[in-house]
């Protein structure tokens, strides 16, 4: 007989030399998710916020990591990268401050909606970050 | 318009995918299966970035914006339904991946106001409750 693991684990490398690949990971997931049978409010919550965060990591970080573990209560998503960091946590989370270039604004992104979004569609959010070594943000949304 | 749906006590309409082609005589670039798919509701946004912080239950993006992010973003929000506007033409990767998604593509020739404008006089709405998009 095999056992299922209690927690499901995803590892993805999010490319950050390619915008237009950004956001591959997070159609991923939500089709993992999908097949696993996860109520849809659950699946957009968690999609979209994976989603915000990896298009954040190409646009500020050159890329990093994306960890997403589905436990019986709750699905944590762990992006990391070894951008420059987030001198003001605080001033990053208002609506509408961004600092994307015109290059990215062009290409539909940088309205300064992303760290809020991803604290809206999650039940938790930690942001570790250091400028100059890079960001790790956790995000939970509970089952 | 063909048929009318109720949400607590308002009425909003609901619109099929091949009407809005008709409504924009626009061009099927992929996902014939969806076309008897009904929506409630639409955006219009070039700016992926408010789609993903305001769009609610909204079926169909309008946009201006040509690149994988507009599937992508449409499928994350559970959109079932891109119109290109202006003449856009998406490449072969976008549609791939609007197929891969799931996603109807069309491309119009009329501009965004226009197109929104028609499609809101047929019926097409923002849903009750909804204050944001």
């Amino acid at each position: 007989m095999i056992e299922m693991p209690d927690t499901l684990k995803f590892h993805f490398d999010v490319d950050g030399s390619d915008f237009s690949s950004a956001g591959e990971a997070s159609v991923v997931v939500k089709k993992k998710l999908r097949q696993l049978g996860y109520p849809a409010d659950i699946i957009r919550k968690v999609s979209i916020a994976m989603y915000e965060g990896e298009i954040n990591m190409v646009i500020h970080a050159n890329g990093g990591t994306a960890e997403v573990e589905i436990h019986e209560n709750e699905i944590v998503i762990i992006l990391s990268d070894h951008g420059p960091g987030i001198p003001d946590v605080n001033l990053a989370m208002q609506e509408g401050y961004s600092t994307a270039r015109e290059n990215i604004r062009v290409l539909g992104f940088g309205a300064g909606m992303g760290l809020p979004n991803m604290k809206k569609y999650t039940d938790y959010m930690k942001i570790d970050t250091k400028v100059g070594e890079g960001t790790t943000i956790t995000m939970k949304v509970y089952l | 318009m063909t048929v009318f749906a109720v949400r607590g006590r308002m009425e909003f309409a609901l619109m099929k995918i091949h009407e809005i082609k008709e409504i924009l005589g626009a061009e099927l670039l992929c996902g014939d299966e969806s076309m008897d798919s009904d929506v409630y509701s639409a955006c219009c946004s070039d700016m992926m970035s408010d789609v993903l912080a305001y769009v609610k239950d909204q079926g169909v993006l309008i946009t201006g914006l040509v690149n994988p992010q507009v599937i992508r973003t449409a499928s994350m929000m559970d959109m079932i339904c891109v119109v290109f506007v202006r003449s856009k033409t998406p490449s072969d990767e976008i549609i791939k991946l609007a197929n891969d998604c799931g996603i109807v593509v069309m491309r119009s020739t009329l501009r965004a106001f226009e197109a929104c404008g028609l499609l809101y006089t047929a019926g097409l709405s923002r849903l009750p409750g909804d204050r944001n998009a």
